[in-house]
């Protein structure tokens, strides 16, 4: 293994570093003329790095712009303002073409199995996609590497003549992440890989990632609505609510030692899975609030059980209250 | 409760049965298309119609323009067994010579319309925006225009003849078409296999071209279908008016101007009968193939 020395090294460096970005979208309306009267604030300034072969865990409810986050990284959508640095690369300043160049490093894995394949296309044809953009392999040799990345992924090469109809969810779930492989990326974006699968086949899916990780040196935002799957496969987790990062941590402090009101209230949440243990719960109270009108200041304000005056009327920001854990929380950074 | 489970190492889930002889792409298409009885038989039909259209004139027990001159009777005979036009042409031979009238017309007018309706639907619906203000809104100009209306004026003006038949038809018939294909582009262009494709830095031309056009092959085979006998209807009813097909070219929709008086209505079916039927068994035909090919194209359906 002549990868895992440099690998080593790397460790700790940053691949991605986000800044302040923002995502808002148009509400439009009048009649006649349609003019824009607000903006549902999805993504608004969030900054955090994502280190080389690390797993990034990003966690939050339905909402939250969590899946808007992922995509706005990869420029599928553009934002409205920030940047997000790759390898010391604003890739919002590339042009078209560079753009196109660059995605052979950066891939997705989608939520939805079912309607991230085209049901026109072979899977064999879906997985050469990649080579055939970017001109890495043609005829026999693409053929040869689409079922190699069959077998990586736990199929047989003769799937590749089958179409996804033909699959389970977990194996068409394989094949999404066969094709995010084909072109050795260096960053997937796992938008709730495995929140559409069976519990069963969750943890065969989450297994696979880790493993294809470790063989190919892989760094992965993992995006997830529960503190639980994340638990399994992140080394640092961040949580966000409305659109904020909220809190960012390393798995075991943030697990052993969650700071943020909000992250605690998802912490209860988790089930334990042992009857006798006795824990009080945390319950939110409420609905989450609209992101159109976000509420002032601490935008959990609003369910939170500690808060205070100043969360109504100041933004706190993230502070790093040591151990590389950062806090967005008034009360608790005080 | 994931945490809790024995976590399962890789292996792979029980998998649908495989059949030893999965075929792919066009032998599939066509095996499913097969199934379709009805789709075969219209099939079947419009085989005949086109070898028909293609070798007419050979077919044609005789010149379908020729005055005949020895037989006193329009009535059917042995050596005319659809009898003869009030001209003196044998009936069973300009029915066989029109059949090449009336498929070019259905078929060139549609080529023209679904071409002009596929490329603005698709630049509509993909791009959006303003290009997608202007397409629609001069879909809507044409659209509110009554279509027969137009198309006569359009004829009397350029003058009525197969050609230009063609033409109006094929120019004015694509609104429908955009429609349907911007619509089809609308959702597709969301869903997340073209989202897949455009993270994997497929261009433009890819995605509409691989990814979105497949996925609407359906509606637009038949839009395209049915778009077919609706021409083959209207150029039978612009002939009918007389601003279609001039004679002395046959088409089944002038041989019918005969049916205009009321004698031959009531006494002479022979002379408006058979093309009558021609007309509703061609369209029937195409309907039917359209079915059947929008289903054969679709790998999710499939028994």
């Amino acid at each position: 293994m002549a990868l895992a020395a440099p690998l080593q090294q790397a460790q700790g460096e940053t691949l991605v570093r986000v800044e302040n970005l923002k995502k808002w979208y148009p509400v439009t309306g009048g009649s006649i003329i349609s003019r824009v009267v607000g903006h549902v604030k999805a993504v608004d300034g969030v900054s955090f790095t994502i280190r080389r072969g690390e797993t990034f865990g990003l966690v939050g409810e339905s909402g939250c712009g969590k899946t808007t986050l992922g995509k706005v990284l990869l420029r599928l959508q553009e934002p409205t303002a920030g940047a997000v640095y790759f390898e010391g690369r604003n890739i919002f300043e590339l042009n078209k073409e560079e753009m196109r160049k660059l995605r052979r490093e950066m891939q997705i894995i989608f939520q939805d199995p079912y309607a991230s394949l085209n049901p026109r296309m072979t899977v064999g044809e879906i997985i050469g996609e990649p080579l055939e953009i970017h001109g890495v392999a043609r005829g026999r040799e693409k053929e040869k590497r689409v079922q190699q990345l069959l077998e990586v992924v736990g199929l047989a090469s003769y799937h590749a003549r089958r179409y996804p109809h033909e699959f389970s969810g977990g194996q068409r779930q394989r094949i999404g992440i066969a094709r995010a492989l084909a072109l050795n990326p260096k960053l997937i974006v796992c938008d709730e890989p495995v929140s559409a699968l069976d519990v069963s086949i969750q943890s065969q899916i989450l297994n696979l990632l880790s493993d294809l990780q470790k063989e190919f040196g892989l760094t992965y935002l993992f995006i997830a609505h529960g503190l639980a799957v994340v638990k399994h496969i992140s080394d640092r987790v961040g949580v966000m609510y409305l659109g904020k990062l909220v809190e960012i941590a390393d798995k075991r402090e943030i697990y052993a030692n969650p700071r943020h009101p909000y992250t605690e209230a998802l912490m209860s949440a988790i089930p334990i899975p042992d009857p006798t243990v006795r824990r009080e719960r945390i319950i939110l109270e409420g609905d989450v609030p609209s992101p159109i009108n976000p509420p002032s200041g601490c935008r959990f304000h609003t369910r939170c059980r500690l808060a205070e005056e100043i969360c109504r009327e100041v933004e706190p920001s993230l502070v790093d209250i040591g151990n590389d854990h950062w806090v967005a929380c008034h009360v608790r950074t005080r | 409760m994931l945490l809790a489970l024995p976590l399962a190492r890789r292996e792979a889930e029980p998998e649908t049965p495989g059949r030893p002889d999965d075929a792919t792409g066009a032998r599939q298409v066509i095996r499913r298309f097969l199934r379709h009885r009805l789709a075969v038989m219209g099939l079947v039909i419009l085989a005949a119609l086109a070898v028909l259209a293609l070798f007419g004139r050979q077919i044609a027990p005789h010149d379908p323009n020729a005055i005949i001159a020895d037989v006193t009777t329009d009535a059917p005979s042995p050596g005319h067994p659809l009898g003869l036009d009030p001209v003196g042409r044998d009936n069973l031979s300009r029915l066989i010579d029109a059949t090449r009238i009336s498929l070019s017309v259905g078929v060139g007018s549609v080529a023209i319309y679904v071409t002009i309706g596929v490329i603005l639907g698709a630049l509509a619906g993909y791009f959006g925006g303003w290009v997608d203000m202007v397409i629609m809104r001069l879909a809507d100009v044409v659209l509110s225009f009554p279509t027969l209306m137009l198309i006569l004026v359009v004829t009397a003006v350029v003058g009525p003849s197969f050609w230009n038949v063609i033409l109006v038809l094929g120019l004015l018939g694509w609104p429908p078409v955009a429609r349907l294909v911007r619509g089809e582009f609308l959702t597709l262009r969301e869903r997340e296999f073209t989202q897949a494709a455009r993270a994997l830095g497929a261009r433009d031309s890819r995605i509409i071209f691989r990814h979105i056009l497949p996925n609407a092959s359906g509606p637009i085979l038949v839009a395209a279908t049915f778009g077919t006998a609706q021409a083959i209807l209207v150029e039978a009813a612009l002939s009918f008016l007389g601003l279609g097909v001039q004679p002395p070219q046959a088409s089944w929709g002038n041989m019918l101007i005969a049916a205009q008086s009321l004698t031959v209505l009531e006494e002479k079916p022979w002379m408006w009968l058979p093309p009558g039927l021609m007309i509703f068994i061609s369209v029937l035909a195409i309907n039917f193939v359209g079915d059947g090919l929008r289903d054969a194209l679709d790998p999710r359906l499939r028994r």
